[in-house]
């Protein structure tokens, strides 16, 4: 294992150092484990508050920030953050308007979100909760963990946070993370597995020649294994599960996703086929975004996350943001 | 048992987990996403350096602490799993400064029902309760036996192993390999094989 680390026990406080020293506009609680935007919280403001395992970089501090979020709680790689920070979260960003927790779905986040919410409400607090659940190659059912939670997260924090910047109630602002999630899908193909450091080696064994099919975004295997092939075809392969999971058409936003390891070069080749296939299907790609924003560590491949707009979602997602990882408008 | 007792167990559990930290990780890159080791080593690292701290009076407050402790430290799924777990048997002793083999048995059931309600799991879900249940079962029927302490937790030990074994044909339901569908077949659960390593020190501390 190669890299820039300085020991593995100690890589989610090291980056915060760095967070904290590049971006004057946040304030990072090194001890806490909390990345609040610098001058939360926003009095009358709803406050929003995601967090998750790190390793997804830019995912979530790097979307702390005017229009998006007001704090973000990142966990050991891989792994949810506590209650303890979550709690501090809330309380930091309430502006007496409540808090919204954007909560990706897995089992450990899920549960720790929970605990916090409880605990925050005792004292005073009124918080509200989002699930994230998009990811089409998880087969939902009443007796699993239900689908994953990946792309579409940065879709739910962008228009979301738009809304609340308006002085939108709690209650309205989680319906519009609710619906931008329900018009939401993704699919991830991985090329290579990622490596954690803590692990010392790759998460999975995979040929040149093979490629894993819907993959989340913790470095685990996906559904099924299958051999290399064109870009042309992975993309198909993957979009052809978004459509028969919802049928994409009309005015659509769509990311192209690197999982870390990819190159910009790649992920525009995908954008160009996946713009194809919408078409194809009768859909426009009307907004879109290209790079890395959900990422798997180092791992090589791709996540392509479609959201079917509506005419309140596109302005939304065209108001002015301001944060580390995504910004225009402003 | 006494708090002292208990105080071995979880002495035992941060080094047996520290121990086999590798190969709990290993068995959850295969199905998971390669943090179990790590996650739980933490955690209980931390609990056994809390005790040392507040040096708790019962085993009931000694269990609390610990149960807290993982909740505040771990993440995951397996922080809030763990701690409900620890805390509910701490619940279930109460204030009692020694606790027999039948109380011990009703506390692990608590664990049990705390660990279900909080996960949704049930057994043959290929998580952590494949391991809790049929130990708080054999736990129960050494009582009702009227088996030694020693025996008893031999049995319950015995039994949380092999629960975690029969989690290898199995496919996931719930927690992150639940993802793979059957491809999760073929691999140990590495929750519940760390629920085995952690009632098998229960087994070590006893033997001190």
């Amino acid at each position: 294992m190669k890299k820039l680390i300085n020991d593995a026990d100690s890589i989610v406080t090291d980056a915060l150092r760095g967070i904290a020293a590049a971006h004057p506009s946040l304030r990072v609680d090194l001890a806490g484990r909390v990345v609040f935007r610098a001058d939360a919280p926003t009095p009358g403001k709803v406050g929003l508050v995601s967090g998750g395992g790190s390793g997804h970089e830019p995912l979530h501090a790097g979307f702390v920030g005017y229009g998006m979020l007001d704090a973000a709680c990142p966990g050991e790689v891989f792994t949810s953050p506590v209650p303890d920070q979550i709690i501090e979260a809330a309380k930091g960003v309430d502006g007496g308007a409540g808090v919204l927790q954007i909560v990706k779905n897995y089992t450990g986040d899920v549960l720790n979100f929970e605990m916090a919410a409880e605990l925050a409400g005792d004292e005073g607090v009124e918080v509200a909760t989002v699930l994230v659940d998009d990811d089409v190659a998880v087969r939902d059912s009443l007796f699993t963990a239900g689908r994953r939670g990946t792309g579409a997260t940065l879709f739910v924090e962008k228009i979301a946070g738009a809304l609340a910047e308006t002085g939108a109630p709690l209650a309205e602002v989680a319906r519009a993370a609710r619906e931008v999630n329900e018009r939401s899908r993704s699919f991830g193909v991985a090329l290579t597995p990622c490596t954690v450091p803590a692990a010392g080696k790759p998460t999975f064994e995979l040929s040149d020649a093979e490629i894993e099919l819907g993959v989340g975004i913790h470095g685990e295997p996906g559904r099924t294994r299958a051999p290399m092939r064109e870009a042309r075809e992975i993309v198909r392969t993957a979009m052809d599960a978004i459509h028969a999971d919802l049928p994409l058409s009309g005015e659509t936003l769509v990311m192209v996703n690197g999982m870390g390891g990819t190159p910009l070069i790649e992920l525009y080749i995908v954008f160009a086929e996946v713009e194809a296939y919408l078409r194809e299907k009768g859909a426009t790609a009307v907004r879109s975004l290209v790079g890395n924003y959900v990422t798997s560590l180092d791992m090589q491949g791709f996540s392509v996350t479609t959201c079917s707009l509506t005419g309140e979602l596109t302005r939304l997602w065209d108001a002015p943001v301001e944060t580390p990882a995504l910004r225009w408008g402003r | 048992m006494n708090t002292e007792f208990f105080a071995a167990w979880i002495d035992e559990i941060a080094a047996t987990v520290r121990a086999r930290r590798d190969h709990l990780t290993e068995l959850d890159a295969a199905i998971g996403d390669a943090d179990h080791g790590a996650n739980l080593d933490r955690g209980f690292t931390a609990a056994r350096e809390a005790l040392a701290g507040a040096s708790p009076p019962t085993p009931g407050a000694l269990l609390v602490l610990v149960g807290s402790t993982l909740i505040r430290k771990v993440g995951g799924a397996s922080g809030p799993l763990y701690g409900t777990a620890f805390r509910e048997m701490g619940k279930a002793f109460g204030e009692a400064a020694e606790v027999s083999p039948a109380e011990l048995s009703a506390a692990l059931d608590a664990a049990l029902s705390g660990v279900r309600r909080l996960g949704g799991a049930a057994e043959g879900d290929k998580t952590m309760v494949d391991a809790l249940a049929p130990a708080a079962r054999a736990l129960a029927q050494a009582v009702r036996d009227g088996l030694k302490a020693e025996e008893a937790l031999d049995a319950a030990a015995a039994a949380a192993g092999q629960g975690a074994e029969a989690t290898i044909p199995l496919q996931a339901r719930k927690g992150r390999a639940s993802y793979l569908g059957p491809r999760s077949i073929g691999h140990e659960d590495p929750g519940a094989a760390s629920t085995a390593l952690v009632l098998g020190a229960l087994k070590a501390a006893a033997s001190r």
